[in-house]
Formats: C-alpha cells, sequence, structure tokens
C-alpha cells in the first residue's frame, strides 16, 4: 500500500502524549490534590482550558480548507456562533421556571418583550439530541447553500474571503435584532442546567472540558483522514491549478464543497461545546475580526499541517489571556505585528520553524511534504 | 444528428467581444486517427480546444463526440470521464504533488467525491503506475515534488498523466514547446507509438516535428479551416503559402 498513512508512529506517541495530558493528568491536578495544595489546578482554569481548545477545534476547520484546498474562508466564525445559539437555545429552554419572570416555555427576553408564544425556530430545543443536531446541520446547511453559488460560479481567492466576511456581517446584524427572536445584542445567557447537570459546578465544567478534548481528537483525526486520501490530494492539486483537475475528471466544486460543509460542522460543533463553558452567546461572536483572527492563529501555528492550526490557537491564544491581563490596550497591536512577523518571516509559521531547525526529527507531523512515501 | 466519427465540429463559432475566434469550424477526426492542426497565432486552435473539453461554451455550432455525446451541454469533469484528455500548451503538472502522486490522481476510474475519500490504491494501480514510470522515464524521481522537474520532464510527466487517464481522444497542445532536439524526437517517436491504438490531435508550431509526425494536416486560419491534406500539399497550397508560410 502507498501513499500516507492516517499518522506515522511518531506521531502516534505525540497524539497519546497530549490525550495522557489533557484527559489524566489536567482532571487529576483539578480534583485530587486538596484545596490549598500548590499542584491543584484553580478551578477557573478548567473551563478556560476548554475555551481554548474549542478555539484549537476551530482552527483545524479552517486549515482543512484553507491549508489543504486554498479556500480562506474568514466567515467561519458565523458557523461557530450558529451552533454556539444551537446550544444557547437548548440551555435557555432549560432553565424553565426558574427565569426571573418564572415562565415554563418561554425564554425571560421573551416575556419582557411581551411575547405570548414560543416562535418556531424555537421549537424542540427544549430535546438535547434535537438540539446538537442542528448545532451540526444548520451550519451545514448554509455553507452547503453559499458554497453551491460560490463554487459553482467559481468564485475563489480574494472574493470568496469577502464574501464570506459579508456574510457572517450580515448575520451578525440579523442577530443583533430583537425581533428574530434570538435574545438580540444581550444574546442567550444565565443558563442552569446541561442535561440536568448545573453548568457552573465543578464535575460539569471538567467533563465539558473532557468531551472538548475527545471532540478536538476526534476532529483531529477525522481531519488527517480526509487530507491523507486521495480527495486531499484532488484539494491540494486544484489549489495549484484548479482547471488542471477538472480536466482530469474531478468536479473541483464538489469537492470544495465537501471539506467547505465539513469545516461549518466542526466549526458548529466548537460553538456548541463554547458555549455552556463560557457562559453566553450573543451576537458579537459573529463579527467579521473574529474570522479573520482564527485566519491568524492558523497562519501563526503553520497552515496546511493540521496540527499547526491547533498549535497556533493554543499559544495565541495563551498570549492574549495574559497580555490582555497585563497590558490590555496592547494586545491588538501585539497580535498584528505577530501576524506580520509571521508572514514576512516564517510563512510555515511555528511548525514550518521547527522542522527547519531540527531536520533530524523528520516527525510527519510537521509539513515536510518530501518526504512522504 | 449521428455520426460515425469521434470527433465532429461543424459551424461552430465562437465570438469574443464580437472578435470571431472561431467562424463557423468544421472539423471532423476519424476513429484511430492522428491529426496535426497547424495555424498563424489568433487562427483559433487554443479556442477549439477550449470547445471540445468545455472550458468554453460556442454561441453556435455542433460538436459531438463519438457519434451522440454533445460536447456543448457538458462540463469540463463529465467531458475528461467521457475520454478526452488534454495537455496544454505550457506544461501543468501539480508542483505540490510528487510525481507518483501526479499520476495516481490522473489514473483512469471513478473520479466521484466519495471514491476519492474512500478508495485506497490497489496493488495493480501500483504496478500501473510503476509502469507509466518507467515510459516516461521518471521511476527514479517518483517520491519527488513535480515542482523540483526540468521543463522537459514536466511535459513528460504530463503526458504520462495523459496516458494513466488512457483516453479515447487525447488533444495536445504544443507538445514540443521548449524542448532540446532529442526530446522533441523522442516525442514525436511515442505520440507515433500512441497513435496505434488511440485518437490524437496535435496542434503544433515546428514544422520539423509536424513533418515528423507524418500525420494528416489541418491549416487554421482566422477560425475556421482554411486547407486540409498531407504536409507537402498544405505547403504547396497558395493560400497557406500567404497567410502562413509564406510570411
Amino acid at each position: 500500500m502507498r501513499g500516507p498513512a492516517l499518522l506515522d508512529r511518531t506521531g502516534w506517541l505525540v497524539f497519546a502524549a497530549f490525550a495522557i495530558v489533557a484527559l489524566a493528568i489536567v482532571p487529576a491536578l483539578a480534583t485530587l490534590p486538596s484545596a490549598d495544595s500548590a499542584l491543584r489546578l484553580p478551578a477557573y482554569l478548567v473551563p478556560l482550558f476548554g475555551k481554548y481548545l474549542c478555539y484549537a477545534l476551530l482552527a483545524l476547520a479552517l486549515d482543512l480548507i484553507w491549508g489543504f484546498a486554498g479556500i480562506l474562508s474568514l466567515g467561519q466564525g458565523a458557523f461557530f456562533a450558529l451552533g454556539g445559539y444551537c446550544m444557547g437555545m437548548y440551555l435557555m429552554r432549560q432553565i424553565g421556571t426558574r427565569g426571573v419572570y418564572g415562565n415554563a416555555v418561554l425564554p425571560d427576553f421573551m416575556v419582557f418583550l411581551n411575547w405570548k408564544t414560543l416562535p418556531w425556530p424555537w421549537w424542540g430545543f427544549n430535546h438535547f439530541a434535537f438540539a446538537m443536531t442542528m448545532a451540526l446541520a444548520v451550519p451545514a446547511l448554509l455553507a452547503a447553500a453559499f458554497g453551491w453559488l460560490a463554487f459553482r460560479s467559481r468564485v475563489t481567492g480574494v472574493y470568496l474571503s469577502i464574501i464570506t466576511q459579508a456574510m457572517t456581517y450580515a448575520l451578525m446584524l440579523a442577530f443583533f435584532r430583537n425581533d428574530m427572536g434570538f435574545g438580540g445584542n444581550n444574546g442567550l445567557t444565565d443558563f442552569k442546567e446541561i442535561l440536568g447537570f448545573g453548568v457552573q459546578a465543578p464535575n460539569t465544567r471538567l467533563a465539558l472540558y473532557a468531551i472538548t478534548v475527545v471532540a478536538l481528537g476526534a476532529s483531529f483525526l477525522l481531519c488527517r483522514f480526509v487530507v491523507t486520501s486521495k480527495l486531499g490530494r484532488v484539494l491540494l492539486a486544484l489549489k495549484d491549478a484548479e482547471a488542471r483537475v477538472r480536466f482530469l475528471g474531478y468536479s473541483t466544486a464538489r469537492a470544495k464543497l465537501f471539506v467547505f460543509v465539513l469545516s461549518a460542522m466542526l466549526c458548529g460543533l466548537a460553538g456548541a461545546l463554547y458555549v455552556p463553558q463560557v457562559g453566553v452567546i450573543n451576537p458579537g461572536e459573529f463579527a467579521p475580526g473574529n474570522s479573520i483572527e482564527i485566519a491568524i492563529w492558523v497562519a501563526i501555528g503553520g497552515r496546511g499541517t493540521l496540527v499547526g492550526a491547533v498549535l497556533g490557537a493554543l499559544v495565541v491564544n495563551l498570549a492574549k489571556t495574559w497580555l490582555t491581563g497585563a497590558a490590555p490596550e496592547l494586545w491588538l497591536f501585539a497580535l498584528g505585528a505577530l501576524f506580520i512577523l509571521v508572514t514576512l518571516l516564517l510563512p510555515d509559521g511555528i511548525l514550518g520553524l521547527a522542522a527547519r531547525l531540527r531536520p533530524m526529527l523528520g516527525s510527519r507531523l510537521v509539513p515536510a511534504r518530501e518526504q512522504r512515501r | 444528428m449521428t455520426s460515425t466519427a469521434l470527433l465532429y465540429l461543424d459551424g461552430v463559432t465562437v465570438s469574443f467581444d464580437g472578435f470571431k475566434a472561431l467562424n463557423s469550424l468544421s472539423l471532423v477526426i476519424e476513429p484511430g486517427e492522428l491529426r496535426t492542426i497547424i495555424g498563424p497565432n489568433g487562427a483559433g486552435k487554443t479556442t477549439m480546444m477550449d470547445v471540445i473539453t468545455g472550458k468554453t461554451r460556442p454561441d453556435s455550432g455542433t460538436a459531438l463526440f463519438g457519434g451522440t455525446h454533445d460536447l456543448t451541454r457538458l462540463d469540463e469533469a463529465a467531458i475528461a470521464t467521457l475520454g478526452i484528455g488534454r495537455k496544454f500548451q505550457k506544461p501543468t503538472v501539480f508542483e505540490n504533488l510528487t510525481v507518483f502522486e501526479n499520476l495516481e490522481l490522473a489514473l483512469k476510474g471513478k473520479h466521484s467525491i466519495t471514491h476519492a475519500l474512500l478508495h485506497r490504491l490497489r496493488a495493480e494501480e501500483c504496478w500501473r503506475l510503476d509502469a507509466l514510470l518507467a515510459r516516461i522515464g521518471l521511476s527514479n524521481r517518483a517520491g519527488e515534488l513535480a515542482g523540483r522537474l526540468s521543463h522537459g520532464q514536466k511535459q513528460w510527466l504530463e503526458i504520462g498523466m495523459l496516458l494513466a487517464h488512457d483516453p479515447q481522444l487525447i488533444l495536445l497542445d504544443e507538445p514540443v514547446a521548449g524542448m532540446t532536439d532529442a526530446e522533441t524526437a523522442a516525442t514525436a517517436a511515442l505520440i507515433i507509438e500512441l497513435a496505434r491504438d488511440r485518437t490524437i490531435v496535435v496542434v503544433e508550431h515546428d514544422m520539423e516535428f509536424v513533418r515528423d509526425l507524418g500525420a494528416k494536416v489541418t491549416v487554421l486560419h482566422e477560425g475556421s479551416v482554411l486547407a486540409e491534406g498531407s504536409i507537402d500539399a498544405v505547403q504547396n497550397h497558395p493560400r497557406v503559402i500567404e497567410v502562413y508560410l509564406g510570411r
């Protein structure tokens, strides 16, 4: 058998090492040492790690389409927010009579707006399974409709980036409106329970964090499966010379649509995992800047590698948390400077630098494409 | 309308902003034929290939493949799957894929997205690709990125991709452009060998190469056929001398 493996031996070892740290060591440090021990992981860090991992999943989803098919979507934040809203709607319905107005069916903001009945988009969201299906299906349907129109009309490059920005901006304006029925500019918040467990309870937070780790790991393997398949080679080829791929008999529009929809679903999953851990979803998540930030994470980590995207999201967000605490006014300048430096000096990102510095390691996790086969 | 011809073009007209790139072009290629097409710049050679491969839709006219398939209604991918392969003037190989992977993508077979996602190379496909690599003289470069090949090697890789695709009809757009004399002679020999069990249309400027191929020649001028016949016949044709060879 020829063609690249899902992961090589080094790759699996690194993957297993991260899984052990994330799923055994972090939870152990968060629960086992006594509360005043120096080893004890502070409670606020667990949902913070969970949030970073959601961002990492988002970066992974963008790298799949940008790094491998050359589709620089600057609207992935919209799919993330839609997934988040689906989860948020489920969580709102779980509040029931514990809301300020004590209405068993209507969320507080609807009572406040003097609405009498639940609008149809909210139907069914009291069921967890339905809400989770929607968290994947709504982004998938939007991506399918948008992608079908764009790829069939052969919209590529910077034009595609611009219309994806317009898409997320339009959704932001729509969700800001009270009469859309999704809570207007306050969004959805004050969640109480998820599947009967208190969302603020330490064990629930630990469980949500662990589920996020598993989701990220599984999504990573799924993306690896796609990019190591023949379809992965078709995507890389169409990034080079799309017309040529068509003349070989492949429908490039369908290939692009497939990864675009898959990517949107991963973004939706990230959003659905994000909302219960941060406790709020509002239209700010649709802001065009958010989607651009995802592209910066991927560029900094190293695009076309999947691992680099995850790494980039974690590194940049750790830096963001530290710097916004130390000198909040400097963050945007630091992010901009980092992006310019990486673009000028490290076109393959952090991972490309690592590959250049340590060629003797030769791990295939890094984009040493010449070593394939 | 049906025809025994493999490729049947009749009254094909394409205009770009009023300029007629093809002006009621008619061309018939029989199965198994080797045909050379020459003509000055702007004669419509590339536009003709674009029409046959679905890249350009003609304003009017008929384009049939195998007597029944209407090429004016199909897209590039569908036409390629029908069995029409094209080699571009400028070698376009996938520079970020290895030589082996370039050939793998071109391999004849199902080209649906689900197939591409789930299919893993079978042993006989690997043998076929290895045989192809040997035939185009790139066996020892199989694992290298195609972007690192020399110009001539890229031309050969592209021919290898055509062979992997195994189409009934091959369109070659200036296959020896930029090749050395030795490479040109080798390419002519390869094309003649290929033409034994395939139909090939070659567009070329290099008259020496056209003579080497020894096939029927069609001269295009201003989007339609000016003359057709053996190389000697067209070279002595007064109108051809006037518009093309005599310049």
